[in-house]
């Protein structure tokens, strides 16, 4: 770990278990298993995966939002160093306010019943984070102007405003409370793709101007290309693969990560049918199968796939992929 | 190519409690049988009010100009839908020579009723099949649309079935009628990018074995490279381009149009910047005047877009687009 992680996995795993029967075993979810990362203070770091691959849990995980079964997880922003698996109030606490999150859904996220100022100030009220109301609003309007909401939309309630001011204002809440590490789950995937770029663009910004550091979880591949830095492709709890973001778009190595790639729809309609299709779905995490987790989809699955779960593998600068055959496959797939 | 469409000077207002609403204006296009059709617009658009309309499924407050015409032409002659009054007379459309399935599969099948019963139900009413034969049928579709153990499926809740598999008894289901036009709403946005890719493929086959036409409605142009033989663009109601799909996608001619284009993610620049459409939709209430897009157009002539609605500009056979400036350009040629 070097002084410029502001946070370390070291064989992180989330388990729910399941009420099951009167008879039978007791089973257990693992929604993450095993997962070691590092998150590069000031990067803005991309998760990726289909529904079901684990990687909102990973994200609450690390909010610890989501109980921690086994492993470790170190946060350590230069003035303070928690391990999250082991934390106490007090400083779980102090956590919560260096730490947030944007949820996906602007109409969800916002109470009706309040206004765009009493939105953004609430987490400066309830972490007691100022001594006046006058400082409040200072910081309120700060933030605000930061993501270009003016004073009149802060008297204003959430329904008069359109998807993208609605997720400019769960940003401005996210942010008031000046955190150092933010989780942002979906955050664009419900808005249109012509807003959908002046929300990244604004993230993009503030991450830069703040010095935050990011964790943006995403099923786009495309968006995550264009504003991550660092990515790790999940799939059924596991990590499958983690690159610098270029290198990974490039050079992918793990299977799923190539399907992921050739499945987002090319805009070039002589292109068609031209995508590697992955047949079936992503297996149920109470019964994930044997061995490799994706070998039930895998086209180049072989004996050793289905009985033996292949470890992350360091293979290049910050490249990391778990498959029996990413040298074989990128050989074979380099000369076709 | 045998016409199968037509819509001409659709126009859809609701009333309100805050006013009339203009939903859609005077919108005109035609499909052939077996043509695929790519509605593109951002929320707010008009785009599903549009598809709805041709089954007229519109709620109670919606008041369709009078200039509107909904031509269907079936094997038995054209069918007026404007004309269609009772609901029993809507079975001519509704679910008859028009199917429509949705984005959000869970919110479109009911709870408490098995899958299989579902399909079982509708059959016999826009059928003569006995329910053994609907049965049969039913079993028969979904497997065709790639649900393994479909006996066992057929007796299912919706429930039960994963996003994507929902989404295929969906498409089994509107199909399994036969319908000559089949109105896809964003079907695949809630889907994974691997499962959006399955029903993709999935859909292009029907289209090949039923020959049945479709409207597909999305925002994803990338989605409509894929599939779509033509493509209409919609703007506040408002079509605002609209031709052959490689036309529309390399040479678009709208500034929204090539905004939308330029506002999606492109993975051979990974360094360009993401050049959102500046602004947001005005809201219906407050329905800019002239083009309705130039509040947020930056190639808008000053004078001219705020005052005057732009006529179609016809740019070669098919592809057209109603913009001052295109015009301009194209009569300065």
């Amino acid at each position: 770990m070097s002084d410029r992680t502001l946070i370390t996995t070291r064989n992180l795993s989330v388990h729910y278990p399941l009420r099951g029967g009167l008879i039978g075993p007791r089973q257990v979810v693992r929604a993450v298993e095993g997962v070691s990362i590092e998150i590069a203070r000031g990067s803005f770091f991309g998760l990726v995966g289909e529904s079901g691959s684990g990687k909102t849990t990973l994200g609450r995980a690390l909010l610890r939002a989501a109980p921690i079964t086994h492993g470790e997880v170190i946060y350590d922003d230069g003035e303070v160093e928690y391990d999250l698996a082991a934390i106490d109030k007090a400083a779980l606490k102090d956590y919560r306010r260096r730490a947030q999150l944007i949820f996906q859904d602007p109409y969800a996220a916002l109470s009706p019943r309040m206004t765009v100022r009493d939105i953004i100030a609430e987490p400066l009220e309830v972490m007691g984070l100022t001594k006046s109301r006058a400082e409040t609003d200072e910081r309120v309007r700060e933030i605000a102007a930061r993501c270009r909401l003016n004073l009149e939309h802060l008297r204003r309630f959430p329904h008069a405003f359109s998807g993208g001011q609605r997720q400019r204002i769960s940003i401005a809440r996210a942010l008031v409370s000046r955190p150092r590490f933010v989780v942002a789950d979906e955050a664009v995937a419900a808005l249109d793709v012509s807003i959908q770029a002046d929300v990244l663009n604004l993230l993009k910004d503030i991450q830069r101007d703040m010095g935050l550091t990011f964790l943006f979880i995403s099923h786009d591949l495309s968006v995550v290309a264009h504003v991550c830095d660092h990515v790790a492709v999940m799939y059924l709890g596991r990590l499958v693969e983690t690159a610098p973001t270029r290198q990974l778009f490039a050079r992918p190595r793990h299977p799923y990560t190539r399907a992921l790639l050739s499945a987002i729809p090319s805009l070039d309609p002589d292109e068609r049918g031209r995508a590697q299709k992955l047949e079936g779905e992503i297996p149920s995490p109470t019964n994930p199968p044997p061995g490799c987790k994706f070998q039930t989809r895998c086209p180049y699955a072989i004996d050793r796939c289905r009985k033996e779960e292949p470890e992350l593998e360091h293979i290049g600068a910050e490249h990391n992929v778990s498959c029996h055959r990413w040298r074989e496959l990128s050989e074979e797939l380099a000369m076709a | 190519m045998t016409r199968l469409l037509d819509v001409e000077n659709l126009t859809l207002q609701f009333d309100t409690d805050e006013g009339r609403i203009t939903a859609v204006d005077d919108v005109s296009f035609s499909i052939d049988q077996g043509q695929v059709m790519g509605l593109v617009g951002e929320s707010g658009s008009g785009k599903s009010v549009t598809a709805k309309s041709l089954m007229k499924l519109n709620a109670r407050n919606a008041v369709y100009g009078p200039q509107t015409k909904i031509t269907l032409h079936l094997d038995d002659g054209p069918v007026d839908v404007m004309a269609l009054r009772s609901a029993r007379e809507m079975q001519v459309v509704r679910g008859g020579a028009i199917s429509m399935i949705f984005q959000e599969p869970m919110a479109s099948f009911a709870p408490a009723i098995t899958i299989g019963n579902q399909m079982v139900e509708q059959l016999l009413i826009h059928t003569d099949m006995s329910k053994k034969q609907a049965r049969e049928l039913s079993i028969e579709m979904l497997a065709r649309v790639g649900i393994s153990d479909a006996a066992k499926r057929f007796n299912q809740y919706a429930f039960e079935l994963s996003g994507g598999m929902r989404q295929r008894a969906m498409i089994a289901m509107a199909l399994s009628t036969r319908p000559r036009l089949l109105i896809a709403d964003e079907p695949t946005t809630a889907l994974d990018v691997t499962i959006q890719a399955q029903v993709i493929d999935l859909m292009k086959d029907l289209v090949a074995e039923f020959g049945m036409a479709i409207i597909f409605i999305t925002h994803d142009l990338g989605v409509i490279a894929q599939t779509a033989d033509t493509v209409a663009v919609m703007y506040l109601g408002r079509l605002v381009e609209q031709g052959p799909v490689r036309e529309v996608i390399r040479t678009p001619s709208h500034p929204y149009t090539r905004g939308l284009i330029a506002a999606l993610p492109d993975l051979e620049h990974l360094d360009k910047p993401l050049t959102p459409v500046p602004g947001d939709i005005p809201s219906p209430l407050e329905r800019p005047t002239g083009c309705v897009f130039h509040t947020r157009c930056s190639v808008a002539i000053d004078g001219l877009c705020q005052r005057e609605v732009p006529q179609f500009t016809q740019l070669d056979d098919h592809h057209r687009v109603a913009c001052h400036l295109a015009a301009r350009e194209r009569g300065a040629a």
